[in-house]
C-alpha cells in the first residue's frame, strides 16, 4: 500500500497528488511514468511522474473516467494498492539552443519536468500552455518560475490569446529562427497538428504518447505504436517519439477500443458502484 | 504381466458443454482409490526410465509405491524431496513427452498416470500442510531473486532453506509468474499457486511487489544495498509478432494482453473488476501450443461463440501437452491445421478477417518436425478477434538497464556451466536464460543455480 501524503484540486477535473513510494523515487527522471491500481479491483493506469524527492512521487491527473475518478475519492493519509515505476525510457534531453514546450491541459503536469531539464541543460524555453479556461490552465506558477517566455491560450478566450496551441505556434516557428526544437504534449489529436506545424516549419519535434496500457514492462504489447511504419511498445521503447514519425491517427484508434466498456463503468461510479 | 493390459484410470472431468461456461478446474483429480488403482499399474522397473526422463529426476517408482503402501505422507516427502511445485507440476508438465513419454508400459499399452498421481500426492500434502518449511542455521548474507514466477520461486526456496537471507522482487501486483498472469484458473486454480507462496512466506522468505529490477532498483543497486548474490529469474515476457499487415488494428491482441486481462485483471469479471476485454462471436488464435490452448478455450469462456486455432504445421506437430488438445477439441474449439496467416484485414481500424495461405510439409527442419512450405493457396476466415500466441522472448528491460550482462542476441541471457552470468555473483535461470520452455525446467535451473549460489557465498565469505 501506498500512502497519499497531499493533494491538492487544482481545478474541477484535475488533482495533485504526492505518493510515498522510495522504490519508485529511487531512480525517476524526467520523462519516466508510473503505473497504479487505486484498489484491488482497480485498473492499472498510467501517468507521468511529474516532480519526485527522495521518497516521494508526485502525479497531477485528469479525471478522465472511472479509474481516475476513483483516485481522485481518494484523500490524504489514505493509500492506493499498487503504485510501480518508474516506466519508460526517461526524455531524451537533446542538445538544443531554444525549446518550444507545448501543452493542452493536463499535458503541462508531464511537460514540466522535461522543460526544466531543458532550462537546466542550458536552452532557452519557450511555453506555450492551453486549455478550455482560465481554471483549466494548470501548474502557472511552477511554468513561470524558469521559462524565458510563455503564452497562454484559451477556447473561449477567457486568458491569454482566444483559440488553440497551434496558432501561436506557428507565429513563433515563423518569427524565431532560434527555436530549433518543440516538445508536444497533450491531447493526441493537438500533438498531431503540432507536428504538422512543425514538420511545415523544418523542427524537429517530440511528443508523449500515451496508448492504453496494462503492464508496463513489454509483456502485453497492449500500448504498440506505429512508428515510421515499424511497431513499437510505447512503454518500453518511449513514451516519447519523434512526431513527425508517429501514426496518431492509428493510436487514437486504438485508444478509443474500449470507449464503450469504460462508459459502462463510468455509469456504475454515478450509480455508486 | 497382467498390469499391462488394465487401462488407465480416468481421471474425472467437468463436463464440456458445461465447463466452457465457467472458470472452475476441468480436471477434478484424483479421489484416494483411483489414485492406489492407478499406482498398482506401475511395474517397478529395475532401471526406471520415467525418473531419467524427468527433469528433475523425481523418484517417480518409490512414491508410487508409497502411494500403494497408503503411505501419502511418504510419496508426498519423497517427491518434495526434487520438486517443490508437486501440485503445479503434476497440472502442467508436458507428462507424454517427459516421464510418462517413457514409461515401459506406454509400448504396447498405456503409460502409468503419473502427471495425475504427482497432483494428487502434492494437493494431499497441500491440504495437510506436509511441505517442509524448516530451514537451516540462520546465515547472514542477503540474497535477492528477480521474479517470481517458477524458477524465482525455487530458487528463493532452496536458498533459504540453506538459511540465506531471501527477498524476492517482483515487477507485477501479484506473485507466480506466468503461474499467475499466463495459465488460467481452469487449469491452475490461483488458489494452489497462492499457497506455494504462502509456503515460502512461512519459510521466512521475504517479498516486495511492485519492483522493477533494472527500473525501480539496478542490478548495481541491488549490490550496493548488500545483497551478496542475485538471481534473475525474469521469464520470457515478449511476445513475439507475425510481422503482417494489420496487426496493430483493434482486436488483434497478443496472448499475453488477452490472458493478462482475464487472469491478472480479472476482466472476465467486468465490470466489477475495472479492466474491460471483448473478443465478439467469432476468434482465432494463431499459433499450437500451450499459450494458444490457453487462449483459444478463455476466449470461449468470456462468450465467444466459435474459436478456431490456425496453425501452419499438422495435428502431429502441435506442441500443446495432449491433454490441453484433447480438452480444447472436446470444448468445440475448431482446429484449422496447415494454415499460415499472412493479412489481416480490417475496416475503420477494428478487424474483419485473416486471410491466410494452405501450408503442406516438407522435409525435416532442425527442429526435426516437418517444415511447412506453403502452396501458393488462400482462404480468408471472418472473424472478429484474433490472439497471436506464436511464442515469448526473454524480458529486455534487465538487459537494457545492466552494464556488462551478456546476452544472446535473441535475448536469452548467457549464463556458464554453474548458471553464473558474465556479471560476478549475478546467476540466471528459467526462461530468462532458454527462452520460452515450461514450469520444470525453469524449476529445476532455479534450484540447480541456488547450489552454485551456496558455493559461490560459501567461497566469498
Ligand atoms: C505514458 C502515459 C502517461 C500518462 N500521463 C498522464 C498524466 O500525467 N496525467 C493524466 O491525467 N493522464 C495521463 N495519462 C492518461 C491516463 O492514463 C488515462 O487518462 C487514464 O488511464 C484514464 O483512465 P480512466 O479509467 O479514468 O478513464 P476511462 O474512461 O477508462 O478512459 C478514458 C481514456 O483514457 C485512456 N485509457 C483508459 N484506460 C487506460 C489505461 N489502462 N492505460 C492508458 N490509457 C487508458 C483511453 O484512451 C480512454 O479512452 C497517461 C497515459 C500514458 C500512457
Ligand atoms: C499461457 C501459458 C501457458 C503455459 N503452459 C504451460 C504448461 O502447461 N506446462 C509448462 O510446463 N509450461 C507452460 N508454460 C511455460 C511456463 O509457464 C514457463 O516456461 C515458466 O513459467 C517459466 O518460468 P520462469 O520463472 O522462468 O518465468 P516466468 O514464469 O515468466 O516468471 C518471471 C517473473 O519475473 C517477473 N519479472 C520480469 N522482469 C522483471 C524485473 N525486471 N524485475 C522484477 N520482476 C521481473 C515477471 O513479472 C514474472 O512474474 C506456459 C506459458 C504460458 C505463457
Ligand atoms: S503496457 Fe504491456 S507491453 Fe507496454
Amino acid at each position: 500500500m501506498y500512502k497519499i501524503v497531499d493533494k491538492k484540486v487544482l481545478n474541477d477535473d484535475i488533482d495533485f497528488m504526492r505518493i510515498e513510494a522510495p522504490l519508485v523515487a529511487r531512480n525517476a527522471k524526467p520523462g519516466h511514468f508510473i503505473i497504479l491500481r487505486v484498489d484491488d479491483e482497480g485498473e492499472r493506469i498510467p501517468l507521468t511522474i511529474a516532480d519526485n524527492d527522495e521518497k516521494h512521487v508526485d502525479i497531477i491527473y485528469q479525471k478522465m473516467g472511472y479509474s481516475t475518478k476513483m483516485l481522485g475519492e481518494k484523500q490524504i493519509g489514505d493509500h492506493v494498492a499498487d503504485f510501480v515505476g518508474p516506466l519508460g525510457k526517461a526524455a531524451h534531453i537533446r542538445d538544443k539552443q531554444h525549446v518550444v514546450g507545448v501543452a493542452g491541459g493536463v499535458g503541462a503536469a508531464p511537460l514540466l519536468p522535461q522543460l526544466k531539464a531543458y532550462k537546466k541543460a542550458g536552452s532557452k524555453v519557450t511555453l506555450i500552455l492551453g486549455a478550455r479556461n482560465k481554471d483549466f490552465l494548470i501548474l502557472r506558477d511552477e511554468y513561470e518560475q524558469f521559462v524565458d517566455e510563455v503564452i497562454y491560450t484559451t477556447d473561449d478566450g477567457s486568458f491569454g490569446e482566444k483559440g488553440l496551441v497551434t496558432d501561436p505556434l506557428e507565429r513563433k516557428l515563423k518569427d524565431d529562427e532560434t527555436i530549433d526544437h518543440v516538445i508536444a504534449i497533450g491531447p493526441v489529436i493537438m500533438m498531431k497538428f503540432c507536428t504538422q506545424t512543425a514538420v511545415k516549419h523544418g523542427r524537429s519535434i517530440d511528443v508523449s504518447l500515451n496508448p492504453i496500457m496494462i503492464d508496463g514492462t513489454g509483456m502485453c504489447g497492449n500500448c504498440r505504436v506505429n512508428i515510421a511504419g515499424k511497431t513499437f511498445f510505447a512503454c518500453i521503447d518511449g513514451p516519447d517519439f519523434e512526431g513527425h514519425e508517429v501514426d496518431f491517427d492509428g493510436l487514437m484508434k486504438r485508444q478509443s477500443y474500449y470507449k464503450d466498456e469504460e462508459h459502462q463503468c463510468y455509469i456504475r461510479l454515478k450509480d455508486g458502484r | 504381466m497382467a498390469a499391462n493390459k488394465t487401462p488407465r484410470t480416468k481421471m474425472p472431468e467437468q463436463d464440456p458443454l458445461k465447463r466452457t461456461s465457467n472458470f472452475l478446474e476441468v480436471a477434478l483429480g484424483y479421489a484416494v482409490e483411483d489414485a492406489k488403482k492407478e499406482a498398482i499399474r506401475c511395474i517397478d522397473c529395475k532401471n526406471p526410465r520415467c525418473v531419467q526422463a524427468c527433469p528433475v529426476s523425481v523418484k517417480i517408482p518409490e512414491f508410487i509405491k508409497q502411494i500403494m503402501n497408503d503411505d501419502m505422507d511418504g510419496a508426498f516427502d519423497t517427491i518434495y524431496e526434487d520438486n517443490i511445485l508437486p501440485s503445479i507440476c503434476g497440472r502442467v508438465c508436458p507428462q507424454e513427452s517427459q516421464c510418462e513419454g517413457a514409461c515401459v508400459l506406454g509400448i504396447k499399452g498405456e503409460p502409468v498416470s503419473i502427471g495425475a498421481l504427482e497432483r494428487f500426492v502434492g494437493d494431499y500434502g497441500m491440504e495437510k500442510n506436509l511441505a517442509d518449511t524448516s530451514v537451516d542455521e540462520e546465515k547472514p548474507q542477503k540474497v535477492a531473486v528477480v521474479g517470481s514466477g517458477p524458477a524465482g520461486l525455487a530458487n528463493a526456496a532452496s536458498l533459504r532453506r540453506r538459511g540465506y537471507q531471501v527477498t524476492v522482487f517482483e515487477a507485477l501486483h501479484e506473485y507466480g509468474g506466468v503461474l499467475t498472469y499466463g495459465i488460467p484458473e481452469f487449469r491452475l486454480p490461483k488458489e494452489i499457486v497462492n499457497k506455494e507462496i504462502d509456503n515460502l512466506k512461512e519459510m521466512g522468505v521475504t517479498f516486495v511487489k511492485n519492483a522493477i529490477i533494472g527500473k525501480s532498483i539496478t542490478i548495481e543497486q541491488l549490490k550496493e544495498d548488500g545483497f551478496e548474490a542475485i538471481f534473475v529469474g525474469s521469464g520470457a515476457g515478449l511476445p513475439s509478432s507475425l510481422g503482417i499487415p494489420g496487426e496493430n488494428y483493434n482486436g488483434v491482441y497478443f496472448a499475453n494482453e488477452f490472458l493478462t486481462r482475464v487472469n491478472l485483471m480479472r476482466s472476465n469479471t467486468f465490470p466489477s473488476h475495472a479492466t474491460p476485454i471483448k473478443v465478439g462471436g467469432t476468434v482465432a488464435v494463431v499459433g499450437g501450443g500451450n499459450v494458444a490452448m490457453d487462449a483459444a478455450r478463455t476466449a470461449k469462456r468470456i462468450g465467444a461463440k466459435d474459436v478456431m486455432i490456425i496453425y501452419r504445421r499438422d495435428k502431429d506437430s502441435l506442441p500443446a501437452r495432449l491433454e490441453e488438445i484433447h480438452h480444447a477439441e472436446e470444448e468445440g474449439i475448431e482446429m484449422n491445421l496447415l494454415y499460415n496467416p499472412v493479412e489481416i484485414y480490417g475496416a475503420d481500424y477494428e478487424v474483419k478477417a485473416v486471410r491466410c495461405e494452405r501450408m503442406k510439409l516438407g522435409e525435416k527442419d532442425a527442429s526435426g518436425r516437418r517444415r511447412p512450405l506453403p502452396t501458393g493457396e488462400y482462404k480468408t476466415f471472418d472473424i472478429d478477434s484474433i490472439i497471436i500466441a506464436i511464442g515469448q522472448k526473454p524480458n529486455p528491460i534487465i538487459k537494457q538497464n545492466t552494464m556488462g550482462l551478456d546476452t544472446h542476441e535473441w535475448g536469452g541471457i548467457i549464463t556458464d556451466e554453474k548458471h553464473m552470468t558474465s556479471l560476478d555473483g549475478v546467476f540466471a535461470g528459467g526462461d530468462a536464460v532458454t527462452g520460452a520452455a515450461t514450469v520444470i525446467l525453469a524449476m529445476g535451473t532455479g534450484k540447480d543455480a541456488a547450489g552454485s549460489m551456496d558455493e559461490y557465498l560459501r567461497n566469498k565469505a
